[in-house]
C-alpha cells in the first residue's frame, strides 16, 4: 500500500450510472476503511478539526476506526454532527478538513469524508441511534425550515433538553437535502430520511405543510403558540433568471424547478404523478454544484447535456469531484460561452439558444478574471430544454411579515456569526437565509451557532 | 392528513369540497390559494380558496376533473383524507385589504367564467358582508355547467348570466354582457375583477381596456411549491417577469401577456395526457399511451 495515496473508493461505472439514479459512489468497505484510517497521523495539533465547520474530533474517530471500534467512532462524530451520512457525501472536504490535512503536504490527504460516511453508514446499518441524556426543560423552541441548518439547530437544542418543533413549508422534511441534491449523490430513503429520523429520536417534532410568513407568523409563534425562541433556517430558495429574451419560452426551467420535480416529487419514478420535461438536447446555464446536479439529472433522464458557462474550467464554482463525475458520464462543457437569447418555435417551445463566446479579462471584485464577450462570435446551440442554474436568494416571506427583523440589501437576514442573533430578541437565524446560497456544512455550522445563541438567551432569561 | 368533510358535485366535472385545515382556515382570505396533494405519490396542485369557515376550521376548494391529479382528487369521498394541504399562499385580493369605507363609493364588476366563478364568489361575498354593492357577470357553456348560481345571486346586487347556447341567461359570451351593461345601459364601473379560463380573461381585459375600466385578473399557472422556489409560474406583466405564487395571483389584467401565459399552460400537456389515460383505463390500461410500456 502506498501511504501517500488515498485508498481508492469504488464507484458505479460511468456508462452504467449515466442511465440510473443509483448512488455513484459505493463508499468504503470495512477493510478499506480500516486501511485508510491507518494513514491518519493522529496529529496532536490537529488542523483538520479547525478545518471542519462543526469541529468534529476527526483524529479521535479515525483512531476508533483503526481499532475497529465503529460504534465509538459514531459516538464521537455524533457529538458534533447530526447529519454525518449526509456530510460524508456532500461536504467540500477538499477545502475543509482534507484541505489542511498534514498527510496532504506530501501526497494525498486522509480521505476523511469517505471515513465519516463509512462510520455513519455502519451506524445506520447496525441500528445505532443517538442517545438523549439531558433532562427535559420546559422551554419551547420553534425552528423554521428542516434543511441542514434547522435540523442541526433542532438536534443540538433537543440534546440540551429543549422542546423543539420544526416547521417545514413543503410536504416532506429535509429542505435542500431532499428537493435539491439528487438521489445519485445523496440517496433519500437510505441516507437522508434515516438521518432525519435520528433527529426526531432526540425528541424533535416536525410539522410539515406550515409556511412561516403565511400559515403562521413569527409573532404568532412567540405570542400565541407559546414558543420562547425561534430559529430561522429557511434557506435561499428563490431562483434567479438571466433576463434575456425568450426566457419564458416553454422548456426553460430554473434548476430549482427541474431538481424539485425530480428529487422531491420523484418525477424519475414512473409511479409518481409529477411530470418532468427533459428534451433531447438540454443546455444547463451555470457552473456551480447545482448546475452539475441538474446536468447529471437530465443526462439520466435520457438527454444529451451541455453545460454552458461564461468563464473557463478553472473558475467553475462546482466541486472538482462533481465536474469530474459529470465529464466521465458524458456531459459536454461549452466553456467561455454566454447565452444571449433563447429561440422558440411557433408554439412557444425552445428550439435553440443563441450564445456568444467569451474571453477572460482583468480580475473583478471576486478575484476571478472577468469574462468579456468576443465581438461577432455569436452562434446557435440547438436544444429543446434550457435549465437556468444561476444561484438563489432568500425567500422574502418571513422578512415581509416580521416587524423589526433586519435584512441586508440582498434580502439576507442580518445575524451574528457566533450565535445567530438577529435584530429581534429571541429570534435567531442561520444558513442560506443569512449568507445566501452556500453549502450544507456551513448551514450546519450556523445551525449549531444558533442553538448556542438560543441556549444562552434562554438561560439568561430564565 | 386533511379530512374531506363535505363533497358536492356542482356539475358534471366540477366538484366542491370542504377540507378540514384549521391553520389555513384561520388565516386565509379571498384571492389566496392553497396547494393540495392527494397522496404520497401525488402532484402538488394549486387551487384558489373558494370559501372558508373559521369556526369549523374548514376551507372550501372547487376543482374540475380535467387532468390526472384533479381526476384523482375527485375519486376521494367525504371522510377520506388528502395527504397534504398547505396555505394560504399568494396575496389576498386588494379589495379585502382596502378600507371598506373607501370601497363603498366604487362600482365594482366581477366577471367569472366556468370554474372561475368559484374563486370570484368569496370576493363578492366579502364585499356583500361589508355592505359594498357590486354587479357580477357569470358565464359557462350551458346551464348544466354553470356553477354556484344561487350563491352568486345571494351576494351580488345584480347578477347577469351568459351561456354559449342560451340555455340559461343570455346567449353569448360574458364580454357581450359587459359591452351591453356599459355601452347600452350606461353603467359605469371603477374596477373589474375577472377570473376564469385564460382565453376569457384575455378578451375581458381587451374589452375593459377599450372601455377604460381598470381590471384585475387572477392567474392560476403551473406551479410546484407555490412559495417562490420553482419559478414555473412566471409570467410577463408589463415589462416585468412576475411569479404568480408570490407576486400574485392577481395582476393588472391590462398588462398581462396572456398569449405567453396560455402557451406556458401547455408545457406538461403530453405527459399529463399519458397519465390521464392510465387512471381512466385503470386495470385495462395496457400501454395505449404509447409510453409506459403497458404489460411489458
Amino acid at each position: 500500500m502506498d501511504m501517500f495515496k488515498k485508498i481508492p473508493v469504488s464507484e458505479q461505472e460511468p456508462k452504467v450510472r449515466a442511465t440510473n439514479f443509483g448512488e455513484v459512489c459505493y463508499g468504503y468497505t470495512k477493510e478499506e476503511a480500516v486501511l485508510e484510517a491507518g494513514r491518519c497521523l493522529n496529529c496532536k495539533n490537529a488542523k483538520c478539526i479547525v478545518g471542519c465547520p462543526v469541529s468534529i474530533d476527526i483524529p479521535a474517530f479515525i483512531q476508533e476506526i483503526s481499532s475497529e471500534n465503529f460504534e465509538k467512532a459514531a459516538e464521537i462524530i455524533a457529538e458534533s454532527s447530526a447529519l454525518p451520512a449526509v456530510c460524508g457525501r456532500v461536504c467540500p472536504q477538499e477545502t475543509q478538513c482534507e484541505g489542511v490535512c498534514i498527510r496532504g503536504y506530501k501526497g494525498e490527504p486522509v480521505s476523511i469524508g469517505k471515513l465519516e460516511r463509512f462510520v455513519a453508514d455502519w451506524a445506520r446499518e447496525n441500528g445505532i441511534v443517538p442517545k438523549v441524556t439531558a433532562e427535559k426543560l420546559n422551554k419551547h423552541v420553534a425552528v423554521i425550515g428542516s434543511g441542514p441548518a434547522g435540523l442541526t439547530c433542532a438536534g443540538d437544542l433537543a440534546k440540551l433538553g429543549y422542546d423543539v418543533t420544526i416547521f417545514e413549508a413543503l410536504h416532506e422534511p429535509g429542505g435542500v437535502l431532499l428537493y435539491g441534491i439528487p438521489e445519485f449523490r445523496l440517496p433519500k430513503d437510505d441516507v437522508v430520511i434515516p438521518e432525519i429520523e435520528n433527529v426526531k429520536k432526540l425528541g424533535v417534532k416536525i410539522e410539515t405543510n406550515v409556511i412561516i410568513g403565511k400559515t403562521l407568523t413569527i409573532d404568532e409563534l412567540m405570542n400565541e403558540e407559546g414558543f420562547d425562541a425561534v430559529f430561522i433556517g429557511s434557506g435561499a430558495g428563490l431562483p434567479s433568471f438571466m433576463g434575456i429574451p425568450g426566457e419564458n419560452s416553454n422548456g426553460v426551467f430554473s434548476a430549482n424547478e427541474f431538481l424539485t420535480r425530480n428529487n422531491l416529487m420523484k418525477a424519475f419514478k414512473t409511479d409518481y404523478h409529477t411530470p418532468i420535461e427533459s428534451g433531447k438536447i438540454v443546455c444547463v446555464v451555470g457552473g456551480g454544484n447545482v448546475a452539475m446536479d441538474a446536468a447529471r439529472t437530465a443526462l439520466r433522464l435520457g438527454s444529451e447535456v451541455h453545460v454552458v458557462y461564461r468563464r473557463s474550467e478553472a473558475e467553475l464554482p462546482a466541486r472538482e469531484e462533481e465536474v469530474h463525475h459529470a465529464k466521465e458520464e458524458g456531459i459536454i462543457f461549452n466553456l467561455l460561452t454566454n447565452p444571449k437569447e433563447i429561440i422558440a418555435d411557433e408554439n412557444g417551445w425552445v428550439k435553440g439558444m443563441k450564445v456568444v463566446k467569451m474571453e477572460l479579462g482583468e480580475p473583478d471584485e471576486s478575484g476571478r478574471r472577468r469574462p468579456v464577450e468576443i465581438p461577432g462570435s455569436e452562434y446557435l446551440i440547438d436544444c429543446n430544454t434550457v435549465i437556468m442554474s444561476l444561484g438563489t436568494s432568500p425567500n422574502p416571506l418571513i422578512k415581509n411579515t416580521t416587524d423589526g427583523l433586519e435584512t441586508n440589501k440582498r434580502g439576507c437576514i442580518t445575524a451574528t456569526e457566533d450565535t445567530g442573533k438577529t435584530s429581534r430578541p429571541g429570534v435567531f437565524a442561520g444558513g442560506d437565509a443569512v449568507t445566501g446560497a452556500a453549502t450544507v456544512i456551513l448551514a450546519m455550522e450556523a445551525g449549531r451557532a444558533g442553538a448556542r445563541g438560543i441556549h444562552e438567551y434562554l438561560t439568561e432569561n430564565n | 392528513m386533511f379530512k374531506i368533510v363535505k363533497k358536492r358535485q356542482l356539475s358534471d366535472k366540477v366538484i366542491l369540497m370542504d377540507i378540514e385545515a384549521k391553520r389555513v382556515a384561520k388565516k386565509c382570505l379571498p384571492g389566496e390559494f392553497v396547494i393540495v396533494k392527494a397522496n404520497e405519490k401525488g402532484e402538488r396542485i394549486p387551487l384558489t380558496v373558494c370559501d372558508y369557515n373559521r369556526d369549523a376550521g374548514t376551507v372550501t376548494i372547487v376543482f374540475q376533473t380535467v387532468g390526472f391529479s384533479t381526476e384523482l382528487f375527485g375519486r376521494y369521498n367525504e371522510g377520506d383524507y388528502y395527504a397534504d394541504f398547505v396555505g394560504p399562499l399568494g396575496n389576498p385580493s386588494e379589495l379585502v385589504i382596502e378600507d371598506p369605507e373607501t370601497l363603498k363609493d366604487k362600482k365594482i364588476l366581477f366577471v367569472g367564467g366556468g370554474l372561475g366563478i368559484a374563486p370570484v364568489y368569496p370576493q363578492v361575498k366579502w364585499l356583500h358582508e361589508h355592505g359594498i354593492a357590486c354587479d357580477s357577470v357569470i358565464g359557462a357553456r350551458n346551464a348544466d355547467l354553470l356553477i354556484l348560481r344561487e350563491e352568486m345571486e345571494a351576494v351580488s346586487d345584480n347578477l347577469y348570466i351568459a351561456t354559449d347556447d342560451g340555455s340559461i341567461g343570455q346567449k353569448g359570451l360574458v364580454t357581450d354582457v359587459i359591452k351591453q351593461l356599459v355601452t347600452e345601459q350606461g353603467k359605469k364601473y371603477d374596477l373589474c375583477v375577472t377570473i376564469g379560463p385564460m382565453i376569457m380573461m384575455k378578451f375581458v381585459c381587451n374589452l375593459t381596456k377599450e372601455l377604460g375600466i381598470p381590471t384585475v385578473a387572477s392567474m392560476n399557472p403551473i406551479m410546484v411549491d407555490g412559495t417562490g422556489m420553482c419559478g414555473a409560474c412566471r409570467l410577463t406583466v408589463g415589462d416585468e417577469i412576475k411569479f404568480a405564487c408570490v407576486d400574485g395571483p392577481e395582476f393588472d389584467g391590462h398588462l398581462i401577456d396572456f398569449d405567453e401565459a396560455m402557451k406556458r399552460q401547455q408545457i406538461y400537456k403530453t405527459a399529463e395526457g399519458r397519465e390521464m389515460l392510465k387512471i381512466l383505463e385503470g386495470d385495462t390500461h395496457h400501454g395505449g399511451c404509447g409510453y409506459c410500456g403497458g404489460d411489458k
